[in-house]
């Protein structure tokens, strides 16, 4: 029952790597960096950690739905929602967070509302309202500024975050809000996945599509919202879609990419949290980001598969394959035309025929073992020799196959001509193809 | 406009087509479809292209609205036989990068039967492997869906809709740009469906194959041309009034039409 695949367990590599660096950063922090773990600090990244898991996880869906910008346009367009909120109660927490949220939400109701009712796009819906809705966020602050009310204090902090704002009751908000999220969000798991990947054909299965398209868009505002303290409305799209798309590198499983977007955003959250504690200057809320996309950067330079550095590795292993296999089949032709597998083949002709990827190819060949170099001519090895008609005659029973293997009744199969014929087919199969080229050679 | 002969004529109606009109803006896509399709038959339907193949099919299962008209599946409107109807749409629909295996895609053909809270279990995991199996894909269950040709990918599609287990089933085009084992596979699956009793629409995009393939054919270009059993239906004649003499086509050996006519 639990049989983990190689890519399973390299998830599981991962998830238990950087949970190990993110517990011993900490007495590593307090010892080479001379942070003191006080209580703003413990609470900030703590804070810092859960709202990285809720904005990882719920970002995740964001990132699939390619709506990674609706995120940025979504935390943008909270921001007349804090003014008006205070205007309405005063600089109380719930209420601001609250009118951030409605000021959000009736952004991603309007942006739907365009695209289904207008021929605006994507981008340009989003466009309108991330800058409309944040310019009258930015005029009624400076208006509320201009008042001079002592109480007023700290209100741009929703613009660029202010970790040192954040306090014990609201990390239990962030847990307790956040908790509630993951419990919708399970609840509808098979609902968000077939919306999400098909939602023409959940329509066409009775599914809600728009309900779930709705309640998939309050749980990306009700994330933004939460973090809206501590990283601000610029950066929280940060907070937002770089967990989920690092571990979208790592994985190709949708809840394997969850958990690690989960674990990813608590290393960032504590973990930049901690960091910008080292010195009282280094803003919080911009760090946590900044590791963020330093994971970001690192899964997808190295990610297995995916990453640059795997698929360079890929590209020149292949090259220097093809060129090994082209140069082999080049000199066998050549030899063999002439009488025998061991004729010296000429430079000038090799190079001549295969062009700059011969080189590439007779040092591949060489070190195998299946040419030798004699002054300005090449010569095939017994072993090289036998390697390449082995390759000729396996194209041959192709070539065979392509053009008789209805005529031979064989069963249809993709070609596959890197593959030896004789592990693509059943015994008999190939027994008929090799009779066939015996009759036609002859 | 319908051909049936009397073993047909013995069936009860699948699938019946009144007065069906799509309209995009303002311009009809297509134009007062009826029709009637009786069980059991493996219908092609036929047309150049913008003739409005897709938007009836997409029309008759609710997925665009339509102008006028209706349909009704054994006598019930949509909504109700929804667990009847299965349906493989384009390739093209979907982001083929999205982090699921074949399985989970079949298995997801499952979900409108699991209802709202339960999860896909060992029974859903059993009957998805089983349309695997038929497709000729069961060795590709837990392959990443990116790493697919588009052949492997029309198949997961074609599982997905079996798993369904429906009587009436509508395909998009499945045979464009697939290789010769995936077309060979659609093929048998399709022959098996209408041995089961079941009723298969396609559309089609290759005139060649028509008689090959199918018994029955509808010649749609935004209004019914023809539709009935292949023999008498796809004619010569019947085949320049859809294509308006712009087919090249090779019925038996003669050119029916010359291009650029």
């Amino acid at each position: 029952m639990f049989r983990l695949s190689d890519a399973d367990k390299r998830v599981w590599l991962v998830i238990g790597t950087i949970t190990i660096i993110g517990i011993l950063f900490i007495p590593f922090s307090q010892m080479v960096l001379d942070v003191s773990y006080n209580y703003t600090l413990r609470t900030v990244a703590l804070g810092g950690a859960i709202l990285g898991i809720v904005s990882g996880v719920l970002g995740c869906f964001a990132v699939l739905r390619h709506e990674s910008l609706m995120g940025d346009a979504l935390s943008h367009a909270a921001l007349p929602g804090v003014a008006i909120a205070f205007l309405l109660a005063g600089r109380e927490l719930g209420a601001l967070l609250i009118g951030a949220g409605i000021a959000s939400w009736i952004g991603v109701q309007f942006i739907r509302t365009l695209l289904n009712t207008t021929r605006i796009k994507q981008d340009t819906a989003m466009g309108i309202v991330l800058a409309a809705w944040f310019a009258i966020g930015i005029a009624l602050l400076a208006y509320i500024q201009s008042r001079s009310d002592a109480s007023q204090a700290g209100l741009d902090t929703f613009i660029f975050g202010q970790a040192a704002a954040i306090v014990e009751s609201d990390v239990q908000l962030i847990s307790v809000v956040g908790f509630i999220a993951f419990a919708v969000l399970a609840l509808f798991w098979k609902e968000f996945k077939l919306v999400t990947f098909d939602s023409e054909f959940a329509g066409a299965n009775g599914f809600r599509v728009g309900f779930f398209n709705v309640l998939l868009s309050t749980l990306i505002v009700v994330a933004i919202v939460l973090g809206l303290q501590l990283a601000g409305v610029i950066l929280m799209v940060g907070m937002l879609i770089a967990p989920g798309i690092a571990a979208r590198q790592w994985t190709h499983k949708l809840d394997q990419m969850v958990i690690l977007s989960a674990v990813f955003g608590a290393f960032a959250g504590g973990t930049g949290a901690i960091l910008s504690a080292v010195d009282a200057d280094i803003p919080t809320g911009p760090m946590i980001i900044v590791v963020a996309f330093a994971i970001v950067t690192i899964s997808i330079a190295f990610a297995p598969g995916r990453g640059l550095v795997w698929t360079l590795l890929r590209r020149r292993g292949d090259r220097k394959r093809f060129a090994a296999q082209q140069t082999l089949r080049d000199l066998y032709k050549y030899a063999m035309s002439h009488g025998d597998t061991s004729y010296p083949v000429p430079d000038s002709f090799i190079v001549g025929i295969g062009g700059a990827n011969v080189q590439l190819g007779l040092k591949q060949l060489e070190a195998r073992g299946y040419v030798k170099g004699d002054g300005n001519t090449w010569r095939l090895t017994s072993t090289g020799a036998t390697v390449a008609k082995d390759d000729a005659y396996n194209q041959q029973l192709w070539d065979v196959y392509r053009e008789y293997s209805d005529e031979l009744e064989i069963p249809l199969i993709a070609e596959d001509r890197q593959k030896d014929i004789h592990d693509m087919l059943p015994r008999p199969a190939v027994e008929k193809l090799e009779r066939k080229l015996e009759g036609m050679v002859a | 406009m319908t051909n049936l002969n009397t073993e047909t004529e013995k069936r009860p109606i699948a699938l019946s087509v009144d007065d069906l009109t799509v309209a995009y803006n303002s311009k009809p896509a297509i134009w007062d479809v009826d029709l009637d399709v009786p069980e059991g038959v493996l219908m092609a339907i036929v047309g150049p292209n913008g003739a409005g193949k897709s938007t009836f099919i997409k029309a008759v299962l609710n997925l665009i609205p339509k102008s006028a008209g209706t349909a009704r599946f054994y006598g019930k409107t949509y909504e109700k036989a929804r667990s009847l109807v299965g349906y493989v749409p384009q390739r093209g629909s979907v982001d083929w990068d999205f982090p699921t295996s074949v399985i989970d895609v079949v298995t997801m053909g499952l979900y409108g039967k699991l209802g709202w809270f339960r999860r896909p279990g060992r029974k859903e995991r059993d009957l998805a492997l089983h349309a695997l199996d038929q497709v000729g894909m069961a060795d590709f269950a837990e392959r990443q869906i990116s790493q697919l040709s588009g052949g492997q990918q029309q198949r997961t599609f074609l599982a997905r809709a079996l798993v369904q287990d429906a009587q009436i089933y509508f395909m998009d085009e499945p045979f464009a740009a697939v290789d010769a084992v995936t077309e060979r596979a659609i093929v048998a699956i399709l022959r098996e469906l209408r041995e089961r009793g079941k009723t298969v629409l396609v559309v089609h995009h290759d005139l060649q194959t028509v008689e090959d393939y199918f018994d029955w054919v509808t010649l749609l270009n935004v209004e019914v041309i023809a539709s009935g059993a292949t023999a008498t239906t796809f004619t010569a004649e019947n085949l320049r009034k859809t294509y308006g003499g712009r087919v090249a086509y090779l019925h038996g050996g003669e050119t029916i039409a010359a291009t650029g006519d």
